[in-house]
Protein backbone atom coordinates (compact mmCIF):
# COMPACT_ATOMS: atom_id res chain seq x y z
CA UNK A 1 0.00 0.00 0.00
CA UNK A 2 2.92 2.54 1.49
CA UNK A 3 5.18 1.32 -2.13
CA UNK A 4 1.91 1.76 -4.40
CA UNK A 5 1.46 5.30 -3.40
CA UNK A 6 5.09 6.63 -3.18
CA UNK A 7 5.36 4.29 -7.04
CA UNK A 8 2.43 6.95 -8.26
CA UNK A 9 3.82 10.26 -6.22
CA UNK A 10 7.00 9.43 -8.20
CA UNK A 11 5.49 9.19 -11.13
CA UNK A 12 2.95 11.94 -10.76
CA UNK A 13 6.34 13.92 -9.93
CA UNK A 14 7.91 13.08 -13.28
CA UNK A 15 4.88 13.59 -15.50
CA UNK A 16 4.43 17.18 -13.59
CA UNK A 17 8.67 17.61 -14.45
CA UNK A 18 7.22 16.56 -18.45
CA UNK A 19 4.53 18.99 -18.49
CA UNK A 20 6.80 21.83 -16.86
CA UNK A 21 9.70 21.55 -19.67
CA UNK A 22 6.82 21.27 -21.87
CA UNK A 23 5.14 24.25 -21.28
CA UNK A 24 8.29 26.04 -21.55
CA UNK A 25 9.89 24.42 -24.57
CA UNK A 26 8.11 27.43 -26.62
CA UNK A 27 8.98 30.71 -25.40
CA UNK A 28 12.90 28.27 -24.45
CA UNK A 29 13.15 27.92 -27.95
CA UNK A 30 12.33 31.33 -29.00
CA UNK A 31 15.24 32.31 -26.48
CA UNK A 32 17.54 30.04 -28.43
CA UNK A 33 16.58 31.19 -31.75
CA UNK A 34 15.97 34.70 -31.87
CA UNK A 35 17.51 36.14 -29.29
CA UNK A 36 20.91 34.25 -27.39
CA UNK A 37 21.69 32.55 -30.90
CA UNK A 38 22.10 35.71 -32.84
CA UNK A 39 23.64 37.44 -30.26
CA UNK A 40 26.27 34.71 -29.91
CA UNK A 41 26.38 34.73 -33.87
CA UNK A 42 26.77 38.56 -33.81
CA UNK A 43 29.62 37.94 -31.99
CA UNK A 44 31.49 35.64 -34.26
CA UNK A 45 30.48 37.48 -37.00
CA UNK A 46 31.91 40.69 -35.94
CA UNK A 47 35.50 39.21 -36.23
CA UNK A 48 34.86 38.59 -39.94
CA UNK A 49 35.14 40.79 -42.95
CA UNK A 50 31.70 39.60 -43.90
CA UNK A 51 29.67 41.68 -46.85
CA UNK A 52 28.16 41.19 -49.78
CA UNK A 53 31.04 41.33 -52.34
CA UNK A 54 34.34 39.97 -49.95
CA UNK A 55 34.52 36.29 -49.46
CA UNK A 56 33.95 35.52 -46.27
CA UNK A 57 37.32 35.41 -44.00
CA UNK A 58 38.70 35.84 -40.62
CA UNK A 59 39.80 39.30 -39.59
CA UNK A 60 40.84 39.29 -35.58
CA UNK A 61 40.01 42.78 -34.61
CA UNK A 62 39.86 44.46 -37.38
CA UNK A 63 36.23 45.49 -37.13
CA UNK A 64 36.86 46.82 -33.96
CA UNK A 65 39.90 48.92 -34.74
CA UNK A 66 38.42 50.58 -37.62
CA UNK A 67 35.80 51.39 -35.61
CA UNK A 68 38.01 52.73 -32.33
CA UNK A 69 40.58 54.25 -34.48
CA UNK A 70 40.30 54.53 -38.53
CA UNK A 71 36.60 55.28 -39.04
CA UNK A 72 36.02 59.27 -37.71
CA UNK A 73 31.95 58.71 -38.53
CA UNK A 74 31.91 56.38 -35.73
CA UNK A 75 33.06 58.70 -33.31
CA UNK A 76 30.98 61.13 -34.28
CA UNK A 77 28.11 58.48 -34.12
CA UNK A 78 29.24 58.22 -30.72
CA UNK A 79 29.01 61.81 -29.83
CA UNK A 80 26.06 62.51 -31.27
CA UNK A 81 24.57 59.93 -29.21
CA UNK A 82 25.66 61.18 -25.91
CA UNK A 83 24.69 63.99 -27.33
CA UNK A 84 21.00 62.89 -27.29
CA UNK A 85 21.18 60.79 -24.56
CA UNK A 86 22.56 63.95 -22.49
CA UNK A 87 19.76 66.16 -23.69
CA UNK A 88 16.68 63.95 -23.61
CA UNK A 89 16.90 61.83 -20.36
CA UNK A 90 17.78 65.23 -17.98
CA UNK A 91 14.61 66.82 -20.30
CA UNK A 92 12.38 64.44 -19.89
CA UNK A 93 13.39 62.97 -16.03
CA UNK A 94 13.03 66.81 -14.97
CA UNK A 95 9.58 67.21 -16.71
CA UNK A 96 7.79 63.78 -16.09
CA UNK A 97 8.70 64.20 -12.23
CA UNK A 98 7.34 67.66 -11.96
CA UNK A 99 4.34 66.33 -13.78
CA UNK A 100 3.85 63.95 -11.63
CA UNK A 101 4.00 66.43 -8.55
CA UNK A 102 1.58 68.41 -10.09
CA UNK A 103 -0.60 65.52 -10.92
CA UNK A 104 -0.24 64.63 -7.51
CA UNK A 105 -2.42 67.17 -6.26
CA UNK A 106 -6.17 66.27 -5.23
CA UNK A 107 -7.63 69.03 -7.80
CA UNK A 108 -10.73 68.52 -10.65
CA UNK A 109 -9.80 67.11 -14.17
CA UNK A 110 -6.82 65.76 -13.00
CA UNK A 111 -7.29 62.71 -14.98
CA UNK A 112 -7.66 64.38 -18.12
CA UNK A 113 -4.21 65.87 -17.97
CA UNK A 114 -2.81 62.39 -16.98
CA UNK A 115 -4.46 61.18 -20.46
CA UNK A 116 -4.00 64.37 -22.53
CA UNK A 117 0.31 64.04 -21.72
CA UNK A 118 0.02 59.91 -21.60
CA UNK A 119 -1.46 60.18 -25.55
CA UNK A 120 1.51 60.14 -27.81
CA UNK A 121 3.05 57.52 -26.00
CA UNK A 122 0.62 54.83 -27.39
CA UNK A 123 0.77 56.86 -30.92
CA UNK A 124 3.23 55.34 -33.49
CA UNK A 125 7.08 57.06 -33.47
CA UNK A 126 6.72 57.24 -37.29
CA UNK A 127 3.55 58.77 -36.84
CA UNK A 128 4.25 61.48 -34.15
CA UNK A 129 8.02 62.41 -36.21
CA UNK A 130 5.91 62.94 -39.28
CA UNK A 131 3.60 65.59 -37.74
CA UNK A 132 6.88 67.30 -35.81
CA UNK A 133 8.55 66.99 -39.03
CA UNK A 134 6.33 69.10 -40.49
CA UNK A 135 5.48 71.80 -37.62
CA UNK A 136 9.72 72.52 -37.86
CA UNK A 137 9.57 73.00 -41.85
CA UNK A 138 11.55 75.48 -43.34
CA UNK A 139 9.38 77.34 -45.56
CA UNK A 140 6.07 77.38 -43.90
CA UNK A 141 6.51 75.07 -41.33
CA UNK A 142 4.35 76.40 -38.22
CA UNK A 143 6.82 77.05 -36.03
CA UNK A 144 8.42 79.12 -38.62
CA UNK A 145 5.31 80.88 -39.86
CA UNK A 146 4.89 82.43 -36.10
CA UNK A 147 8.22 83.28 -35.87
CA UNK A 148 7.48 85.49 -38.66
CA UNK A 149 4.40 86.72 -37.51
CA UNK A 150 6.56 88.29 -34.71
CA UNK A 151 8.83 89.20 -37.07
CA UNK A 152 12.05 87.10 -36.10
CA UNK A 153 14.37 85.38 -38.66
CA UNK A 154 13.19 81.84 -39.74
CA UNK A 155 15.69 78.82 -38.68
CA UNK A 156 15.98 75.99 -40.88
CA UNK A 157 15.42 73.48 -37.85
CA UNK A 158 16.36 70.30 -39.40
CA UNK A 159 18.79 71.16 -41.83
CA UNK A 160 21.00 73.25 -39.14
CA UNK A 161 24.16 71.57 -37.46
CA UNK A 162 23.30 73.89 -34.49
CA UNK A 163 19.18 73.46 -34.23
CA UNK A 164 18.60 69.96 -35.61
CA UNK A 165 19.62 67.94 -32.74
CA UNK A 166 17.66 69.82 -30.18
CA UNK A 167 14.72 69.65 -31.92
CA UNK A 168 15.39 65.78 -32.35
CA UNK A 169 15.63 65.99 -28.45
CA UNK A 170 12.27 68.07 -27.92
CA UNK A 171 10.01 65.97 -30.14
CA UNK A 172 11.05 62.62 -28.34
CA UNK A 173 11.11 63.93 -24.93
CA UNK A 174 7.35 65.19 -26.08
CA UNK A 175 7.09 61.76 -27.07
CA UNK A 176 7.58 59.64 -23.89
CA UNK A 177 7.69 61.80 -21.25
CA UNK A 178 3.91 61.00 -20.23
CA UNK A 179 5.58 57.04 -19.95
CA UNK A 180 7.88 58.35 -17.16
CA UNK A 181 5.21 60.40 -15.60
CA UNK A 182 2.69 57.70 -14.69
CA UNK A 183 5.85 55.66 -13.33
CA UNK A 184 6.84 58.34 -11.04
CA UNK A 185 3.40 58.55 -10.22
CA UNK A 186 3.10 55.78 -9.06
CA UNK A 187 6.28 55.45 -7.10
CA UNK A 188 4.34 58.55 -5.28
CA UNK A 189 1.43 57.21 -4.26
CA UNK A 190 3.36 54.40 -2.32
CA UNK A 191 4.76 57.04 -0.19
CA UNK A 192 3.31 56.75 3.44
CA UNK A 193 0.61 59.67 3.73
CA UNK A 194 2.01 59.72 7.63
CA UNK A 195 5.41 61.16 6.68
CA UNK A 196 3.99 64.48 5.15
CA UNK A 197 1.37 65.14 8.18
CA UNK A 198 4.60 64.57 10.19
CA UNK A 199 6.83 67.08 8.01
CA UNK A 200 3.89 69.69 8.60
CA UNK A 201 3.11 69.40 11.67
CA UNK A 202 7.18 69.80 12.23
CA UNK A 203 6.63 73.10 9.59
CA UNK A 204 8.32 72.09 6.66
CA UNK A 205 8.24 74.37 3.28
CA UNK A 206 7.48 72.24 0.54
CA UNK A 207 11.02 72.31 -1.17
CA UNK A 208 12.24 70.82 2.63
CA UNK A 209 9.24 68.32 2.17
CA UNK A 210 10.76 67.09 -1.27
CA UNK A 211 14.16 66.98 -0.76
CA UNK A 212 14.03 65.38 2.72
CA UNK A 213 10.93 63.02 2.26
CA UNK A 214 9.78 62.63 -1.11
CA UNK A 215 12.96 62.53 -3.13
CA UNK A 216 14.67 59.95 -1.24
CA UNK A 217 11.79 57.53 -1.02
CA UNK A 218 11.01 57.35 -4.73
CA UNK A 219 14.66 57.43 -5.49
CA UNK A 220 14.86 53.62 -6.62
CA UNK A 221 11.89 54.09 -8.78
CA UNK A 222 13.75 57.22 -10.16
CA UNK A 223 17.35 55.87 -10.80
CA UNK A 224 15.75 52.96 -12.82
CA UNK A 225 13.53 54.93 -14.68
CA UNK A 226 16.85 56.75 -15.67
CA UNK A 227 18.77 54.01 -16.90
CA UNK A 228 15.74 52.79 -18.82
CA UNK A 229 15.91 56.17 -20.50
CA UNK A 230 19.26 56.07 -20.89
CA UNK A 231 19.16 52.75 -22.46
CA UNK A 232 16.23 53.84 -24.76
CA UNK A 233 18.37 56.62 -25.91
CA UNK A 234 21.02 54.74 -26.95
CA UNK A 235 18.91 52.80 -28.98
CA UNK A 236 17.36 55.92 -30.75
CA UNK A 237 16.60 55.73 -34.06
CA UNK A 238 12.58 56.08 -35.50
CA UNK A 239 12.82 59.90 -35.01
CA UNK A 240 16.40 60.05 -36.58
CA UNK A 241 14.98 58.32 -39.57
CA UNK A 242 11.87 59.84 -40.31
CA UNK A 243 12.88 63.50 -39.45
CA UNK A 244 16.64 63.95 -40.02
CA UNK A 245 17.50 60.95 -42.18
CA UNK A 246 21.08 61.30 -40.15
CA UNK A 247 21.60 64.67 -41.58
CA UNK A 248 22.97 67.28 -41.62
CA UNK A 249 26.10 66.11 -42.97
CA UNK A 250 26.80 63.09 -40.30
CA UNK A 251 25.43 65.66 -37.54
CA UNK A 252 22.47 63.84 -36.30
CA UNK A 253 24.48 60.03 -37.01
CA UNK A 254 23.39 58.04 -34.62
CA UNK A 255 24.70 54.41 -33.39
CA UNK A 256 21.60 52.29 -34.56
CA UNK A 257 21.27 54.80 -37.57
CA UNK A 258 24.73 54.19 -38.08
CA UNK A 259 24.22 49.95 -37.62
CA UNK A 260 21.32 50.04 -40.03
CA UNK A 261 23.40 52.32 -42.62
CA UNK A 262 26.47 49.69 -42.67
CA UNK A 263 24.29 46.40 -42.26
CA UNK A 264 21.34 46.76 -44.35
CA UNK A 265 22.08 49.89 -47.29
CA UNK A 266 26.40 49.24 -47.74
CA UNK A 267 25.95 45.25 -46.53
CA UNK A 268 28.85 45.43 -44.58
CA UNK A 269 27.55 43.27 -42.06
CA UNK A 270 30.97 42.04 -39.82
CA UNK A 271 31.58 45.46 -39.48
CA UNK A 272 27.83 46.47 -38.38
CA UNK A 273 28.36 43.52 -36.05
CA UNK A 274 31.42 45.35 -34.98
CA UNK A 275 29.04 48.52 -34.03
CA UNK A 276 26.05 46.76 -32.62
CA UNK A 277 27.97 44.90 -30.29
CA UNK A 278 30.02 48.00 -28.88
CA UNK A 279 26.59 49.33 -28.41
CA UNK A 280 25.39 45.75 -26.90
CA UNK A 281 28.51 46.26 -24.40
CA UNK A 282 27.38 49.55 -23.02
CA UNK A 283 23.46 48.39 -22.20
CA UNK A 284 24.77 44.96 -20.65
CA UNK A 285 27.16 46.87 -18.38
CA UNK A 286 23.86 49.61 -17.55
CA UNK A 287 21.33 46.91 -17.54
CA UNK A 288 23.98 44.49 -14.88
CA UNK A 289 24.37 48.18 -12.36
CA UNK A 290 20.18 48.57 -12.57
CA UNK A 291 19.80 45.22 -11.53
CA UNK A 292 22.35 44.86 -8.63
CA UNK A 293 20.66 48.01 -7.62
CA UNK A 294 17.36 46.86 -7.57
CA UNK A 295 18.42 43.51 -6.09
CA UNK A 296 19.64 45.66 -3.26
CA UNK A 297 16.89 48.62 -2.86
CA UNK A 298 14.66 46.00 -2.96
CA UNK A 299 16.29 44.34 -0.22
CA UNK A 300 16.04 47.52 1.51
CA UNK A 301 12.28 48.34 1.32
CA UNK A 302 11.47 44.81 2.40
CA UNK B 1 -3.02 79.07 3.78
CA UNK B 2 -6.10 78.71 1.77
CA UNK B 3 -5.33 81.57 -0.54
CA UNK B 4 -1.99 79.91 -0.86
CA UNK B 5 -3.07 76.48 -1.91
CA UNK B 6 -5.35 77.78 -3.80
CA UNK B 7 -2.51 80.05 -6.02
CA UNK B 8 -0.55 76.63 -6.53
CA UNK B 9 -3.60 74.94 -7.89
CA UNK B 10 -3.64 78.08 -10.45
CA UNK B 11 -0.17 76.99 -11.03
CA UNK B 12 -0.61 73.49 -11.18
CA UNK B 13 -3.46 74.03 -14.00
CA UNK B 14 -1.27 76.37 -15.61
CA UNK B 15 2.23 73.76 -15.80
CA UNK B 16 -0.16 70.75 -16.31
CA UNK B 17 -2.28 72.64 -19.12
CA UNK B 18 0.73 73.97 -21.26
CA UNK B 19 2.42 70.60 -21.54
CA UNK B 20 -0.73 68.89 -22.98
CA UNK B 21 -1.25 71.27 -24.71
CA UNK B 22 2.08 70.16 -26.66
CA UNK B 23 1.35 66.65 -26.08
CA UNK B 24 -2.40 67.38 -28.20
CA UNK B 25 -1.63 70.39 -30.70
CA UNK B 26 0.19 67.60 -33.13
CA UNK B 27 -2.48 65.48 -33.64
CA UNK B 28 -4.77 68.56 -34.00
CA UNK B 29 -2.30 69.95 -36.79
CA UNK B 30 -2.34 66.67 -38.20
CA UNK B 31 -5.77 66.24 -38.42
CA UNK B 32 -6.38 70.12 -39.55
CA UNK B 33 -3.78 70.12 -41.88
CA UNK B 34 -5.30 66.84 -43.23
CA UNK B 35 -8.36 68.41 -44.52
CA UNK B 36 -6.48 71.59 -46.62
CA UNK B 37 -5.85 72.04 -49.86
CA UNK B 38 -2.33 71.06 -51.12
CA UNK B 39 -1.80 75.39 -51.66
CA UNK B 40 -2.75 76.66 -48.00
CA UNK B 41 -0.40 73.88 -46.24
CA UNK B 42 2.32 76.80 -46.22
CA UNK B 43 -0.11 80.24 -45.98
CA UNK B 44 0.97 82.85 -44.17
CA UNK B 45 -0.31 84.10 -41.91
CA UNK B 46 -1.66 79.98 -40.43
CA UNK B 47 -4.75 78.82 -41.02
CA UNK B 48 -5.74 77.19 -37.94
CA UNK B 49 -8.90 75.85 -39.68
CA UNK B 50 -8.87 74.74 -43.38
CA UNK B 51 -10.87 77.62 -45.07
CA UNK B 52 -12.33 74.70 -47.73
CA UNK B 53 -12.55 71.22 -46.06
CA UNK B 54 -10.90 68.78 -47.91
CA UNK B 55 -12.73 65.62 -47.22
CA UNK B 56 -11.48 64.22 -50.87
CA UNK B 57 -8.39 64.11 -49.12
CA UNK B 58 -9.62 60.86 -46.86
CA UNK B 59 -10.44 59.63 -50.63
CA UNK B 60 -7.30 59.94 -51.85
CA UNK B 61 -5.55 58.15 -49.59
CA UNK B 62 -7.29 54.81 -50.33
CA UNK B 63 -6.80 55.45 -54.32
CA UNK B 64 -3.53 56.97 -54.56
CA UNK B 65 -1.37 54.40 -52.14
CA UNK B 66 -2.60 50.72 -50.78
CA UNK B 67 -3.96 52.29 -47.43
CA UNK B 68 -6.16 49.06 -46.71
CA UNK B 69 -3.54 46.66 -48.04
CA UNK B 70 -0.87 48.11 -45.53
CA UNK B 71 -3.57 48.60 -43.12
CA UNK B 72 -4.38 45.14 -43.14
CA UNK B 73 -0.90 43.86 -42.93
CA UNK B 74 0.04 45.83 -39.68
CA UNK B 75 -3.47 44.70 -37.87
CA UNK B 76 -3.36 40.40 -39.27
CA UNK B 77 0.51 40.42 -37.61
CA UNK B 78 0.26 42.30 -34.64
CA UNK B 79 -2.72 40.16 -33.92
CA UNK B 80 -1.09 37.26 -34.71
CA UNK B 81 2.58 38.30 -32.19
CA UNK B 82 -0.11 39.11 -29.54
CA UNK B 83 -1.99 35.79 -29.41
CA UNK B 84 1.08 33.92 -29.51
CA UNK B 85 2.68 36.14 -27.05
CA UNK B 86 0.24 35.77 -24.82
CA UNK B 87 -0.04 31.88 -25.33
CA UNK B 88 3.41 31.69 -25.35
CA UNK B 89 4.14 33.29 -21.83
CA UNK B 90 0.81 32.74 -20.17
CA UNK B 91 1.99 28.82 -20.47
CA UNK B 92 5.35 29.42 -19.26
CA UNK B 93 4.44 31.80 -16.62
CA UNK B 94 2.09 29.12 -15.35
CA UNK B 95 5.09 26.51 -15.19
CA UNK B 96 7.23 28.88 -13.47
CA UNK B 97 4.94 30.11 -10.53
CA UNK B 98 2.98 26.57 -9.90
CA UNK B 99 4.81 23.09 -11.23
CA UNK B 100 8.52 21.65 -10.08
CA UNK B 101 10.78 20.76 -12.98
CA UNK B 102 14.61 20.88 -12.90
CA UNK B 103 16.82 23.61 -13.24
CA UNK B 104 13.33 26.22 -13.02
CA UNK B 105 15.14 29.08 -11.11
CA UNK B 106 18.41 28.54 -13.42
CA UNK B 107 15.81 28.50 -16.43
CA UNK B 108 13.75 31.58 -15.49
CA UNK B 109 16.68 33.54 -14.81
CA UNK B 110 18.41 32.70 -17.98
CA UNK B 111 14.98 33.46 -19.76
CA UNK B 112 14.87 37.14 -17.83
CA UNK B 113 18.22 38.36 -19.14
CA UNK B 114 16.72 38.10 -22.53
CA UNK B 115 15.16 41.08 -22.16
CA UNK B 116 18.07 43.16 -22.06
CA UNK B 117 19.61 41.87 -25.33
CA UNK B 118 18.51 44.68 -27.82
CA UNK B 119 16.54 43.89 -31.16
CA UNK B 120 18.94 46.14 -32.99
CA UNK B 121 21.75 43.80 -32.46
CA UNK B 122 19.81 40.38 -33.00
CA UNK B 123 19.00 41.71 -36.15
CA UNK B 124 22.26 41.40 -38.47
CA UNK B 125 22.44 37.89 -37.66
CA UNK B 126 18.63 37.00 -37.97
CA UNK B 127 18.73 39.37 -41.24
CA UNK B 128 21.46 36.82 -42.97
CA UNK B 129 19.48 33.55 -41.10
CA UNK B 130 15.76 34.62 -42.96
CA UNK B 131 17.75 35.50 -46.11
CA UNK B 132 19.40 32.08 -46.09
CA UNK B 133 16.10 30.48 -45.35
CA UNK B 134 14.42 32.97 -48.15
CA UNK B 135 12.06 34.35 -45.97
CA UNK B 136 13.44 37.90 -46.35
CA UNK B 137 10.51 39.83 -47.84
CA UNK B 138 7.92 38.00 -46.14
CA UNK B 139 6.08 38.76 -43.29
CA UNK B 140 7.46 35.55 -41.27
CA UNK B 141 10.60 37.66 -39.56
CA UNK B 142 7.93 40.39 -38.76
CA UNK B 143 5.39 37.63 -36.55
CA UNK B 144 7.69 34.37 -35.10
CA UNK B 145 10.90 36.20 -33.63
CA UNK B 146 8.80 39.18 -31.73
CA UNK B 147 5.96 36.33 -30.37
CA UNK B 148 8.96 34.27 -28.97
CA UNK B 149 11.21 37.12 -27.82
CA UNK B 150 12.00 39.63 -26.00
CA UNK B 151 8.17 40.63 -25.65
CA UNK B 152 7.85 37.17 -24.86
CA UNK B 153 10.02 36.98 -21.77
CA UNK B 154 8.71 39.72 -20.57
CA UNK B 155 4.88 38.54 -20.58
CA UNK B 156 6.45 35.10 -19.01
CA UNK B 157 8.03 37.41 -15.97
CA UNK B 158 4.42 39.41 -15.65
CA UNK B 159 2.54 36.18 -15.56
CA UNK B 160 4.46 34.43 -13.35
CA UNK B 161 4.52 37.64 -10.92
CA UNK B 162 1.25 37.80 -10.97
CA UNK B 163 0.19 34.16 -10.58
CA UNK B 164 2.76 34.27 -7.32
CA UNK B 165 -0.35 36.70 -6.23
CA UNK B 166 -3.18 33.96 -6.91
CA UNK B 167 -4.14 31.50 -3.31
CA UNK B 168 -2.51 27.72 -4.67
CA UNK B 169 -5.91 26.38 -3.03
CA UNK B 170 -7.77 26.16 -5.99
CA UNK B 171 -5.05 24.63 -8.41
CA UNK B 172 -4.35 22.18 -5.39
CA UNK B 173 -7.96 20.99 -5.46
CA UNK B 174 -8.08 20.74 -9.45
CA UNK B 175 -4.59 18.28 -8.80
CA UNK B 176 -6.53 16.16 -6.38
CA UNK B 177 -9.51 15.69 -8.42
CA UNK B 178 -7.06 13.95 -10.73
CA UNK B 179 -6.95 17.21 -13.12
CA UNK B 180 -3.46 17.12 -15.35
CA UNK B 181 -1.57 20.21 -15.18
CA UNK B 182 -3.25 20.97 -19.09
CA UNK B 183 -6.42 20.61 -17.60
CA UNK B 184 -5.88 22.45 -14.79
CA UNK B 185 -3.92 25.40 -16.79
CA UNK B 186 -6.96 25.48 -19.25
CA UNK B 187 -9.86 25.77 -17.12
CA UNK B 188 -8.57 26.96 -13.52
CA UNK B 189 -5.43 29.26 -14.27
CA UNK B 190 -6.31 30.89 -17.63
CA UNK B 191 -10.00 32.00 -16.73
CA UNK B 192 -7.97 34.14 -13.89
CA UNK B 193 -5.53 35.55 -15.57
CA UNK B 194 -7.35 38.28 -17.23
CA UNK B 195 -5.87 41.18 -15.93
CA UNK B 196 -2.43 40.36 -16.62
CA UNK B 197 -3.48 38.46 -20.28
CA UNK B 198 -4.99 42.29 -21.14
CA UNK B 199 -1.89 43.93 -19.86
CA UNK B 200 0.40 41.42 -22.10
CA UNK B 201 -1.91 41.73 -24.99
CA UNK B 202 -1.60 45.55 -24.75
CA UNK B 203 1.75 46.30 -24.71
CA UNK B 204 2.51 43.38 -27.31
CA UNK B 205 -0.29 44.71 -29.64
CA UNK B 206 0.99 48.16 -29.71
CA UNK B 207 5.06 46.99 -29.93
CA UNK B 208 4.05 45.62 -32.96
CA UNK B 209 1.14 48.07 -34.35
CA UNK B 210 3.79 50.77 -34.44
CA UNK B 211 7.06 48.51 -35.09
CA UNK B 212 9.14 50.14 -37.84
CA UNK B 213 12.63 48.94 -37.65
CA UNK B 214 11.48 45.46 -38.83
CA UNK B 215 9.64 46.13 -41.43
CA UNK B 216 12.26 48.63 -42.75
CA UNK B 217 14.72 46.26 -43.34
CA UNK B 218 12.79 43.12 -43.65
CA UNK B 219 10.22 44.12 -46.65
CA UNK B 220 10.89 45.27 -50.43
CA UNK B 221 7.49 44.62 -52.05
CA UNK B 222 5.12 47.42 -51.35
CA UNK B 223 2.37 45.02 -51.05
CA UNK B 224 3.86 43.78 -47.81
CA UNK B 225 4.50 46.91 -46.20
CA UNK B 226 2.82 48.01 -43.00
CA UNK B 227 1.72 51.61 -41.94
CA UNK B 228 4.32 52.97 -40.12
CA UNK B 229 6.96 51.84 -43.25
CA UNK B 230 4.43 52.86 -45.95
CA UNK B 231 3.78 56.02 -43.99
CA UNK B 232 7.49 56.92 -43.90
CA UNK B 233 8.84 56.34 -47.16
CA UNK B 234 5.70 58.91 -48.09
CA UNK B 235 7.96 61.61 -46.57
CA UNK B 236 11.83 60.40 -48.11
CA UNK B 237 10.02 61.69 -51.77
CA UNK B 238 10.89 65.07 -53.26
CA UNK B 239 7.94 67.31 -53.13
CA UNK B 240 5.72 65.55 -49.95
CA UNK B 241 1.77 65.67 -50.16
CA UNK B 242 1.37 66.72 -46.87
CA UNK B 243 -2.46 66.73 -46.82
CA UNK B 244 -2.23 62.86 -48.32
CA UNK B 245 0.13 62.02 -45.64
CA UNK B 246 -1.47 63.74 -43.15
CA UNK B 247 -4.70 62.05 -44.06
CA UNK B 248 -3.41 58.98 -44.08
CA UNK B 249 -1.58 59.41 -40.22
CA UNK B 250 -4.84 60.24 -38.81
CA UNK B 251 -6.62 57.38 -40.55
CA UNK B 252 -3.63 54.98 -38.76
CA UNK B 253 -3.97 56.70 -35.40
CA UNK B 254 -7.77 56.60 -35.14
CA UNK B 255 -8.18 53.11 -34.02
CA UNK B 256 -5.41 53.47 -31.40
CA UNK B 257 -6.64 56.54 -29.80
CA UNK B 258 -10.13 55.25 -29.57
CA UNK B 259 -9.12 52.20 -27.98
CA UNK B 260 -6.89 53.94 -25.85
CA UNK B 261 -9.39 56.72 -24.37
CA UNK B 262 -11.69 53.51 -23.54
CA UNK B 263 -9.77 51.54 -21.50
CA UNK B 264 -7.03 54.28 -20.52
CA UNK B 265 -6.57 53.13 -17.33
CA UNK B 266 -5.38 49.57 -18.09
CA UNK B 267 -3.61 51.37 -20.35
CA UNK B 268 -1.77 53.32 -18.85
CA UNK B 269 -1.34 51.09 -15.72
CA UNK B 270 -0.02 48.35 -18.36
CA UNK B 271 2.13 50.16 -19.74
CA UNK B 272 3.62 51.97 -16.90
CA UNK B 273 4.29 47.84 -15.13
CA UNK B 274 6.06 47.63 -18.01
CA UNK B 275 8.54 50.36 -17.25
CA UNK B 276 8.78 49.56 -13.56
CA UNK B 277 8.65 45.77 -12.29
Amino acid sequence: MAGEKTAGSVRLRHQEAWTGILFILPILLGYLLFLFGPIVYAFAMSFTNWSLLKELEFAGLDNYVRALAKDPVFWDTIGNTLYFTAGLVPLNMVLALALALLLKRKIRGIGLFRTAIFTPVVVSLVVWSIVWKFIFSTDGGLVNLIIRTFGGTEIPWLFSQTWTMPTVILVSALKNVGMNMVIFLAALHDVPKDYYEASRIDGASPWQTFRKITLPLIAPAVFMTAILTIIGSLKVFGQIYVMTEGGPGTSTYVMVYYIYKQAFRSYEFGYASALAFILFAVILILTLVQWNLRKRWVHYEQ
Amino acid sequence: MSNKSRTADLLAYAGLTAVSLFALFPFFWMVSTSLKTDNAVFLFPPRWLPDEWQWGNYARVFTEMPYIRYFFNSAYIAVLVTAGTCFASALAGYAFARLRFPFKNALFLFLLSGMMIPTEVTAIPLFTWMSALRLVDTHFPLIVPPMLGAGGMFGVFLVRQFLLTVPVELDEAAKMDGCSAWRTFVSIMLPMMGPVMATVSIFTFLGSWNEFFDPLIYLNSKELFTLPLGLSLLTTDAGVDWPLLLAASTLSTIPILVVFFFAQNKFIEGIASTGLK
